[in-house]
């Protein structure tokens, strides 16, 4: 792996954050590489600095030491409005809480990012949330309203909004956290099928079971980085998803 | 983002909290439709008044004796008055700025024809009279070189052809005023209410000399009509008029012996008053409209806290502090503007309705309508601002944990 080009490379990374009179180390330094059409998942216990890694790998913060580079640019050393240019353009978001836009229809949602890059014809905005939304197969609910979705389609939604911008990574955020063990299956074979088609995908959870249907795991303790390992033996999220009851049939076992 | 999409975010945001951006429209509606309508009084009336005072004449000045001071004490002695003469209409008739000269003097008493009477007041004045005051003669005609004959004839109005000549035609009847017939030989075109809300029909004119020598036993004129030749030499002329008075008279006194006031004086007069009125209630339409912009304040504080996460989300997608603040910009002043376009419809409408129901003359300006819409784009602009920068400071993750 090592002879490509880094997709992002993160060196000695800190973020310290003054509390009163203390000063809170929640990344005390932490180095790693990722490459293009890599699957990670970045696992850690709440404390352990995940989130605010995620923070800086979304280029919503920045590191109070250290270097992080995304797709070539040093991000550390952008202003507020190139960090929202480059969240815009290099970075897909997929949240815990899908965070759709209420009242407004799945497609519009995925609009939403291509609404910020004065590039995009309105004609080609459509064009390529319509295309985004077939990707998560979700065409034929194009005008409905999140409140007419399941769970699972709003996430699908958040997905296809993350895609609708073509970034080069995919961030993910506890993204099957709201959701019941078949339809996490489900938006995680959604992910290994982005992954098979080239996406790099970072995805943070404190979830272990999540890791299996990554290509590697980053586990992060205490603000450092305590083991980088690769999978070898990546679990199907299609098959695991085929195979898993769901809620309904868990009942009727039950009750029969 | 260009500001198409943008006015098109806003008003989707405004849509989807239909209830809310209704409540906040209203608030501007009444305020915009106050202004309009208070303004549309104020301009109403002050034009009626205009156009009254026009209708007595605009070219036209009194002349009237100065009452003397000594010391800041008004004397109100006769002895202590210039008078005017008939000599002073004749050297006034040379002036340059002035093409009519008539005097006013008036005799009180009741005007009787058969079983009807009426009281009115006899004015004596010259032929010059009519064209001063912008009457015209309807039938009949004017005393002229009846004048100096001391004639008793006299040229009567509307009113007082309906109350003494109740069967018509009054020409050549005669009119009993204080025991003395006078011959009707001429009557006016009717001319309607004046601006202080006199009857302008309810006149008796006859030849000052015959007034003053046959009523009123005396020589003294009390006031002089003139008429300036053009409109706006009503200085020139007053300046004129003093001086031709005050060579007859040799004065050398410091004190001027007349007061000469022009019909432009008076419409000043009078419309300042209405100004005054029209200027409080526009103050007063001008606070509701305050208190409407300061409702848009609050309803965008409400939105800015209750859409955090929108705002958070919409930043972590790419909006940049300045996207999200105009966003929230365009949304108060699109409220505004409803409520701008909204009111001055009201207003229209209802000025409309005073002008029917009430009777009161109303005119809507252009100016104000502009001004109403200018005003409001100002107010949401102004109220908006500290609610959108408010929303463009937050900070993409605080965002977008709020609960």
């Amino acid at each position: 792996m090592p002879n490509r080009q880094a997709m992002l490379s993160v060196c000695n990374l800190q973020r310290h954050f003054p509390m009163g009179e203390e000063i809170v180390h929640a990344l005390r330094g932490v180095s790693f590489d990722i490459f293009p059409g890599e699957f990670v998942t970045i696992m850690g216990t709440s404390g352990s600095g995940k989130t605010t890694m995620l923070n800086i790998l979304g280029c919503m913060d920045k590191p109070s030491v250290g270097e992080y580079i995304l797709d070539g640019e040093h991000v550390e050393s952008l202003s507020k409005n190139e960090l929202a240019k480059i969240r815009n353009r290099k970075i897909g978001f997929v949240f815990q809480s899908y965070n759709l836009l209420a009242r407004t229809t799945a497609i519009e949602n995925v609009e939403l990012p291509l609404l910020y890059n004065p590039t995009i014809s309105p004609k080609e905005r459509k064009e390529r949330a319509m295309e985004a939304l077939s990707l998560v197969g979700l065409s034929n609910r194009m005008s409905h309203f999140p409140n007419q979705l399941s769970g699972g389609q709003q996430q699908r939604v958040a997905i296809a909004r993350a895609l609708a911008g073509d970034p080069c990574l995919i961030l993910a955020d506890e993204a099957t956290g709201n959701l019941d063990t078949k339809t996490s299956y489900e938006i995680m074979s959604i992910f290994q099928e982005l992954n098979a088609k080239g996406k790099t995908i970072v995805f943070v959870t404190h979830e272990p079971d999540i890791a299996t249907f990554s290509s590697r795991t980053l586990l992060l303790r205490d603000g450092l980085l305590q083991k980088d390992s690769y999978n070898t033996n990546i679990q199907n999220a299609r098959l695991a998803f085929e195979n898993t009851p769901s809620i309904e049939e868990k009942h009727l076992e039950a009750l029969l | 983002m260009n500001l198409f999409s943008l006015a098109r975010i806003a008003f989707k945001a405004l849509f989807r909290n239909r209830m809310r951006t209704f409540l906040s429209v209203l608030g501007i509606v009444i305020g915009v439709a106050a202004v309009i309508t208070m303004v549309a009084m104020g301009e109403g009336s002050k034009i009626s008044i205009r156009e009254k005072m026009t209708a007595m004449g605009t070219n036209a000045m009194t002349i009237s004796p100065n009452y003397a001071r000594r010391g800041g004490v008004q004397l109100g002695a006769d002895e202590s008055r210039e008078a005017l003469e008939e000599a002073d209409v004749l050297a006034l008739q040379k002036a340059r700025y002035i093409n009519a000269v008539s005097p006013l003097v008036s005799a009180n008493g009741q005007a009787v024809v058969g079983n009807n009477n009426w009281p009115v007041q006899l004015s004596g004045v010259s032929s010059d009279y009519l064209k001063i005051r912008n009457y015209e003669i309807e039938s009949g005609v004017m005393f002229d070189d009846q004048v100096d004959k001391m004639a008793k004839v006299c040229v009567i109005g509307q009113t007082i052809v309906k109350n003494l000549f109740p069967e018509g035609n009054p020409l050549g009847k005669i009119i009993r005023y204080k025991g003395i017939p006078l011959k009707v030989i001429g009557v006016l075109k009717p001319k309607g209410t004046g601006s202080f809300g006199q009857d302008q029909d309810e006149v008796i004119l006859a030849p000052y000399k015959t007034v003053m020598r046959r009523f009123n036993a005396t020589t003294e004129i009390r006031t002089l009509y003139v008429n300036t030749i053009e409109e706006g030499y009503a200085e020139l002329a007053s300046e004129e008029i003093l001086s031709i008075l005050k060579e007859r008279r040799n004065w050398a006194r410091p004190t001027e012996p007349f007061r000469v006031r022009s019909q432009e004086e008076m419409i000043e007069m009078v419309s300042s008053t209405s100004q005054i009125l029209s200027l409080v209630l526009t103050a007063i339409a001008g606070i509701s409209l305050f208190v409407g912009g300061i409702g848009i304040m609050n309803i965008m504080y409400v939105s800015v806290t209750e859409r955090t996460r929108e705002i958070g989300l919409r930043m972590a997608l790419g909006a940049r502090s300045r996207d999200i603040l105009l966003q929230f910009l365009f949304e108060s002043v699109l409220i505004s503007l409803f409520g701008g376009i909204a009111g001055i419809l009201f207003g229209v409408l209802a000025s409309s309705l005073v002008q029917k129901i009430l009777e009161w003359p109303m005119s809507i300006s252009w100016t104000s309508i502009l001004v109403s819409f200018g005003v409001c784009f100002i107010t949401g602009v102004f109220f908006g601002w500290y609610p959108a920068k408010k929303a463009s400071r937050l900070d993409p993750i605080e965002a977008l944990r709020f609960e």
